[in-house]
C-alpha cells in the first residue's frame, strides 16, 4: 500500500473538484475492494477522495413512478427496503446473494457498480495483466481460468464482472445517473459497463472525473415473476460461476416481457435481446426456455478449466425461468436449490 | 466428590478470549516498538542477482532493510537449524543467502516505526533476480519421483512404508474380483485465522522475549538458540493463546527469524506480522497421487493390498508421513505390499497438517473399498466388517483397543444407514439426487514424555504448569478438570500455565498427543503431591491415616481420605498447617513406557448424506454422523467440538479446498479467504457426533487424544455419497461440480 492523501468531500460538486487533475485518484465509499486492491499494490491511489459525507443515501420515488437509489445506500439497506423488496425483490435476491452480511454493510450502490473484474491474475502483480498493466499480457488465458469469462472476451482480457446487485439492474434496466465537470448524464444499465476489447484497463464508460449519484429502477419490478439463481463452489461468500437474472411479465399464460442477464460469464452483465424477444408471446415452458437460453449462450467459448460454464449456464437458465414462471424464485437464505 | 474428567466443561479460558483479554503474539506491547514488514520472491527458483535497498531506506521512518547481505549473523550449519520435527534434509534458512528456493520466500525485511510505513517501503525494495527453471507440477515429476529412504530412526519408521507381508502381486492376479484405481488430492493449506505473528522484546540487558505464534514454545526457543547462538536463559519464547494451528506452528517459521533478526540489528524491540497471502508460503499440505489395487475372493473379504503413493515434497527437505501402511492395518488381508515414492519440486517444505497423510490415505483407500465393494455386490458397511482387522498385521501385534466395531454399529443406527436403498441414483428428495456413503477414519494414539509442576498452597489452589500449548483445542480446560479431579480441589481453584519456554519440559502440540501425555503427566505430578501430603498427615497426632499406604488414598473435596473408609480423612488445609508448611511443589517427568507389543489407535465411522441437484450438480451435505472410538474423554464439549470442526474441515475437503499453483510462476495463485475456499456457515447442516466407549489401559487415565481423528474419512465418505447419489465416481478433489458431469 503507498502512502496516499485522505480528503473529504463536502458535496457532489466538490468531490467533482477534488478528483479533476488527479488522474491517480480514487473516490471511497465502503471500501470494500478499493481497499483490498490497495493492499495488494494493484490500486495505487495517491489520493483517497472520502465521499461518505455526501447527500446520497436516500431510496426515493419520482413522480413517474421510478424509485431512484443513492449512491451512497448500502447494498443492505437496498436488499431490505420495503419498496425493494416489494416492487423489485429481484434486485434485492441478487444483492443477498452477494458477498457476505459484513461486506454487504458497508458496500455502497454506486461502489458495487465499480468494482474491478474479478481475477486471480488481476489482483497478483507478480503476473501479467493486461487491464492492471497494459500490455504486459493475459496470464489468465493459459493459465488458471476456471472463474474466468466465456462471453465477449478478447484476447486481451477474460475477466468476469463479479457483481450479483449488477445481474439484476441488467435485467431491470436500471438507469445511472452520473455527475460531472460537464454536468448531469442519465447512462443506461447496459451500456454502463464495457466489454474489454484492447483496453481491458477501462471497466465502465464513467468519466475518471464522474461520480455516481443515483441509480433509478424504471416503474417495472416484475414482483411476480423473477427470480435470481447463483451457482457458485460454495453457498456463501463466493463468485458466482455462474448466476441468471430472470424476469418474466406473463399474461394470459403467455410471456409479455422477458428480461434475463447473466453474471459470472463475461466482463459485464450478459444479456441478448434476441434471447429475450424469441419468449415474447410464448408459453413459458421449457422448450422455449432452451432456445433463450441457445440464444443467450450464441458464441460462448471457454478456456482449458472453464468450457463448463457453458452447459452450466444453460442449465441455469431454463431453472431459473422455471422457478419465474412458477413464482418460487429461488431462496437466497435458504440454500436448496428450488 | 467432584468429578470433571469426562465432563462437558466450558473452557475456563473462555471469558479471556470472547472480551479479548487473551493476547496472541501480535498484541503485546512494548514502548518503542519498531515494526517489519516482509519482502517476497516473484520467481520460484534461481538467485538474487542484486537488492536495491534505497528507495525503501529513503522513506522517512524506516529504520532498516535487512537481506542476506544486510544482516546480524547466523548459524552456518543445517544441524542449527534443524528444529524438534524437521524431516530428514537442510532446513530452509531465511535470509540466508541469495538462492531462490520457491515463489514467495522471504527475501528482505523492511523496519519501520509503523507497519504502515514498513509495509510501504517494502513495495519499493527492487530485487533482480538469475532465474532458473523450476518444476511445481508434481504430474510432470511422477516419472521422477523416487522412493522414501529407508528410516534412519524410530519416528521415521513410524512414517516408511511397512514391509511386504504374504505375496501380494499373485494373490492380486488370483483374486476372484479386483479393483484398481488412482486417486489425486491437491496441495492444502492450513488457513488458521490468526495470521503468524511475532512480537520481540529487546529486554534492557539485552536478553529476548519473543512472543510467537507457535505449537511449541520450546522448540523455538532451542532453535532460536542455534541460529542465533544464544544461551536458553537469554531467550525466552511465549505463546499463551494460539489463533488456529493446525499443524503450520510444529515448525519454527519465518516470521520469528526475522523478527530476532531485525531485533538484533536494530537493538530494539520488533515486531512482524505476515499477510494473508505470505501465509501460503508456510508449509502446505502436499498433494498425493495414490494408486490403490485391492484384490477380493467371492466369499467378499480382501486377498491383496498393494497400495502405492506418491507425495510432494521441496528441493531441500524429505518430508512424508505414512501415507499408505494406513490400508493393511484398517484391513484384515494375508498380502500387503507398500510403496512410497516423494516427487521433489520448487516450493516450499510441506509441513504437517491436521491428521498428516491420514485423510489423503483414507479417501484413496476408502473411496477404493467403496468401489470394490460395489463390484462384490455388498454393502460397504457388510463389506469392511468382512474385513475387519482384528491385530495390527503390518507389525504382527494386537491393538490396546479397538472399538471400530462399535462405531460402525452405532454409527448407523444413528445415520439410518438399514434403510439405504444400494443402488446409485435411486433415492431422491424433489429435484435432488440424495446420496448416502460411508468410510473408516483411523488415527495414532500417541504419548510423548513431558514434565508437569504442581505448586499447591495452604489456601486450596495450584498452579499446574508445563510449557505445552493450547492451540485451541481446550488444553488448558483439560489439564484444569485433571488437576482438579486428581487433587481434590475445585476447578476454579486451579490455574493453569503453559505457552511459556521456561516451564517445564513439553514437546510440540501435535499428534494428538497432549491430551494423553500432559493429562497423565497431571495425575503422576498430582499423586506426589498426594503422597507429600500424606506424609505431613502421617506426622499428625492421633493421624487416622498413620497407617495409610500411598495408593491407600485419595485427594477428594479438599481431603485426604482413605479409599476403603472415607472416615479417615485429613484435610489438605490441616496436614499443611501442622507440617508447618505453605506451599508443596512437585515437578515429575512421565516416559509413557513405549510399548511397542501393541498398537495404539483412535477410529472413527463416518456416515454423509449429499444432495445433489440433478440438473446443476450443486451439492450440499446435509447430514454427517461421525462415531469416535478415542479412549477416554477428557471433556465431552471440547472433543465434540474437536471432531465437529474435523468434520466441518473434511467437507471443506471433499468440496472446496485446493490450493492452485500456476505451474509457470510456481506461484500458489488463491491466497485468500476469498478464492480458498473453506466452508462458510451455510454449507454446514447437520452434524452429530458420537464417542464410543473404549477402555484402554496404555496409560492411567485411559487417554488416547482426538484432534486429528475427525477430520480422517469424512472427504471418503462424501466422495462415496456423492457416488451413490449420482453414478459418478470422483476420484481427485474437491469434488466440484464441474467434475460431475451430470
Amino acid at each position: 500500500m503507498i502512502d496516499f492523501d485522505y480528503v473529504k468531500a463536502r458535496d457532489v460538486n466538490d468531490a467533482i473538484g477534488q478528483i479533476a487533475g488527479h488522474p491517480a485518484a480514487r473516490f471511497i465509499a465502503g471500501g470494500s475492494n478499493l481497499v483490498d486492491l490497495m493492499k495488494e499494490d494493484v490500486e495505487r491511489p495517491t489520493r483517497l477522495i472520502d465521499i461518505t459525507g455526501l447527500p446520497l443515501k436516500e431510496i426515493e420515488e419520482t413522480q413517474a413512478g421510478s424509485l431512484r437509489i443513492g449512491a451512497l445506500v448500502p447494498n443492505s439497506d437496498v436488499a431490505y427496503d420495503e419498496r425493494i423488496t416489494t416492487r423489485y425483490p429481484l434486485l434485492s435476491s441478487a444483492i443477498l446473494a452477494g458477498a457476505s452480511a459484513q461486506l454487504r454493510n458497508m458496500a455502497s450502490t454506486g461502489g458495487n457498480l465499480l468494482q474491478r473484474t474479478r481475477c486471480l491474475y488481476f489482483y497478483d502483480i507478480t503476473t501479467p495483466c493486461n487491464k492492471r498493466e497494459p500490455g504486459s499480457g493475459c496470464g489468465a488465458l493459459d493459465g488458471f481460468n476456471r472463474l474466468n469469462a466465456i462471453l465477449g472476451w478478447s484476447k486481451a482480457c477474460i475477466a468476469v464482472h463479479p457483481s450479483d446487485m449488477c445481474v439484476a439492474l441488467a435485467a431491470l434496466e436500471a438507469t445511472v445517473h452520473v455527475a460531472g465537470p460537464r454536468g448531469e448524464r442519465a447512462i443506461p444499465f447496459v451500456d454502463f459497463h464495457r466489454l474489454p476489447g484492447d483496453t481491458p484497463e477501462i471497466d465502465t464508460n464513467l468519466a475518471h472525473d464522474e461520480i455516481i449519484t443515483a441509480i433509478e429502477l424504471p416503474p417495472e419490478g416484475f414482483h411476480c415473476n423473477y427470480s435470481y439463481l447463483k451457482i457458485r463452489d460454495r453457498l456463501s461468500y463466493a463468485f458466482a460461476l455462474v448466476s441468471v437474472g430472470a424476469a418474466l411479465r406473463i399474461e394470459a399464460g403467455a410471456i409479455r416481457v422477458a428480461r434475463i442477464a447473466l453474471g459470472g460469464v463475461a466482463h459485464k452483465p450478459w444479456r441478448v435481446p434476441k434471447a429475450e424477444q424469441t419468449l415474447v408471446g410464448r408459453q413459458p415452458n421449457r422448450q422455449a426456455f432452451g432456445e433463450a437460453a441457445e440464444l443467450l449462450l450464441r458464441g460462448a467459448a471457454g478456456f482449458a478449466h472453464n468450457s463448463f460454464k457453458i452447459d452450466l449456464a444453460r442449465r441455469a437458465i431454463v431453472r431459473a425461468l422455471e422457478q419465474a414462471t412458477a413464482g418460487t424464485p429461488q431462496s437466497q437464505s435458504s440454500k436448496k436449490i428450488v | 466428590m467432584a468429578l470433571y474428567i469426562g465432563t462437558a466443561t466450558s473452557r475456563i479460558d473462555g471469558f479471556a478470549k470472547v472480551t479479548g483479554a487473551a493476547k496472541y503474539a501480535a498484541e503485546f506491547n512494548v514502548p518503542n516498538l519498531a515494526y517489519g514488514s516482509v519482502v517476497t520472491s516473484t520467481i520460484a527458483k534461481g538467485r538474487i542477482a542484486g537488492i536495491d535497498r534505497s528507495a525503501a531506506l529513503n522513506v522517512e521512518g524506516v529504520l532498516d532493510v535487512l537481506t542476506h547481505e544486510h544482516r546480524p549473523a547466523m548459524a552456518d550449519n543445517d544441524q542449527a537449524y534443524h528444529d524438534e520435527v524437521a524431516p530428514a534434509g537442510s532446513p530452509f534458512r531465511p535470509l540466508y543467502n541469495g538462492r531462490i528456493m520457491f515463489n514467495g520466500q522471504p527475501i528482505a525485511l523492511v523496519v519501520a516505526e509503523t507497519s504502515e510505513i514498513a509495509r510501504f517501503a517494502a513495495s519499493l525494495v527492487q530485487v533482480e533476480y538469475e532465474t532458473d527453471s523450476h518444476i511445481t507440477d508434481m504430474y510432470r515429476e511422477r516419472e521422477g519421483a523416487n522412493s522414501v529412504k529407508p528410516p534412519a530412526n524410530p519416528i521415521e519408521a513410524l512414517f516408511t512404508p511397512p514391509k511386504t507381508r504374504g505375496r501380494p502381486e499373485q494373490a492380486l492376479a488370483a483374486a476372484a474380483v479386483r479393483h484398481a484405481s488412482e486417486y489425486y488430492v491437491p496441495v492444502e493449506h492450513h488457513n488458521p485465522m490468526e495470521l503468524y505473528a511475532s512480537t520481540v522484546i529487546y529486554e534492557g540487558n539485552g536478553t529476548l522475549t519473543v512472543y510467537d505464534k507457535t505449537q511449541g514454545v520450546q522448540n523455538v526457543q532451542r532453535y532460536l538458540c542455534g541460529v542465533f547462538g544464544m544461551k536458553p536463559e537469554d531467550l525466552r519464547v511465549m505463546s499463551p493463546f494460539v489463533g488456529g494451528g493446525f499443524g503450520s506452528g510444529l515448525r519454527p517459521q519465518f516470521e520469528v527469524v526475522l523478527a530476532v533478526l531485525a531485533a538484533r540489528a536494530l537493538q530494539r524491540s520488533v515486531r512482524v506480522v505476515l499477510t494473508r497471502p505470505q501465509m501460503y508460503v508456510l508449509g502446505y499440505r502436499p498433494a498425493m497421487i495414490q494408486r490403490i489395487d485391492l484384490g477380493a475372493n467371492t466369499g467378499g473379504t480382501l486377498d491383496a493390498i498393494v497400495h502405492d503413493a506418491i507425495t510432494v515434497t521441496s528441493q531441500y527437505e524429505d518430508y512424508f508421513r505414512q501415507e499408505t501402511g494406513w490400508s493393511g492395518l484398517l484391513y484384515q488381508c494375508a498380502n500387503a505390499k507398500y510403496g512410497h515414492k516423494l516427487a521433489r519440486l520448487d516450493l516450499a517444505t510441506p509441513c504437517d497438517m491436521r491428521a498428516p497423510s491420514a485423510p489423503t490415505a483414507h479417501f484413496a483407500l476408502e473411496s477404493a473399498m467403496d468401489e470394490l465393494a460395489i463390484a462384490l455386490k455388498l454393502d460397504p458397511l457388510q463389506f469392511r466388517l468382512r474385513c475387519y482387522s482384528e491385530r495390527d498385521q503390518n507389525n504382527d501385534r494386537p491393538f490396546s483397543s479397538k472399538a471400530l466395531r462399535e462405531c460402525y454399529r452405532q454409527g448407523a443406527e444413528a445415520f439410518g444407514w438399514d434403510k439405504r436403498n444400494p443402488e446409485p441414483r435411486a433415492m431422491r428428495d424433489g429435484s435432488d439426487l440424495v446420496g448416502w456413503g460411508m468410510a473408516t477414519g483411523m488415527w495414532e494414539a500417541l504419548q510423548m514424555p513431558i514434565t508437569v509442576r504442581i505448586v499447591l498452597g495452604a489456601n486450596g489452589h495450584a498452579e499446574v504448569a508445563c510449557a505445552t500449548s493450547d492451540i485451541g483445542t481446550g488444553t488448558y480446560t483439560i489439564m484444569a478438570q485433571v488437576a482438579a479431579e486428581m487433587l481434590g480441589l475445585p476447578l476454579d481453584n486451579i490455574s493453569i500455565k503453559l505457552g511459556d519456554s521456561s516451564l517445564p519440559g513439553s514437546p510440540v502440540e501435535g499428534g494428538s498427543w497432549i491430551a494423553a501425555s500432559v493429562s497423565n503427566g497431571i495425575a503422576t505430578t498430582a499423586e506426589s503431591i498426594r503422597d507429600e501430603l500424606l506424609r505431613l498427615a502421617k506426622q499428625m497426632p492421633d493421624s487416622p491415616l498413620a497407617n495409610a499406604a500411598s495408593n491407600e488414598v485419595a485427594l477428594v473435596d479438599g481431603k485426604l481420605v482413605g479409599k476403603d473408609d472415607p472416615s479417615r480423612s485429613v484435610s489438605i488445609a490441616d496436614a499443611m498447617r501442622h507440617g508447618s508448611v505453605d506451599r508443596i511443589e512437585q515437578e515429575k517427568t512421565t516416559n509413557p513406557a513405549n510399548d511397542t507389543s501393541r498398537a495404539h489407535n483412535t477410529h472413527a465411522a463416518v456416515f454423509a448424506e449429499v444432495k445433489i441437484d440433478e440438473q446443476l450438480g450443486v451439492i450440499r451435505v446435509t447430514r454427517v454422523v461421525s462415531a469416535v472410538a478415542a479412549g477416554r474423554i477428557l471433556n465431552t464439549k471440547t472433543a465434540s467440538s474437536q471432531i465437529l470442526g474435523g468434520v466441518v474441515w473434511g467437507i471443506g475437503m471433499a468440496l472446496h479446498e485446493e490450493s492452485v499453483i500456476d505451474h509457470r510462476y510456481g506461484r500458489f495463485m488463491n491466497r485468500n479467504f476469498a478464492e480458498y475456499h473453506v466452508p462458510v456457515n451455510a454449507d454446514i447442516h447437520d452434524i452429530r457426533v458420537i464417542f464410543v466407549d473404549e477402555p484402554d489401559d496404555s496409560n492411567p487415565l485411559g487417554v488416547k487424544g482426538l484432534g486429528e481423528i475427525g477430520i480422517v474419512g469424512v472427504a471418503a465418505a462424501i466422495a462415496n455419497a456423492v457416488y451413490h447419489a449420482t453414478g459418478k465416481r470422483v476420484r481427485d478433489l474437491p469434488i466440484t461440480l464441474d467434475k460431475l458431469r451430470l
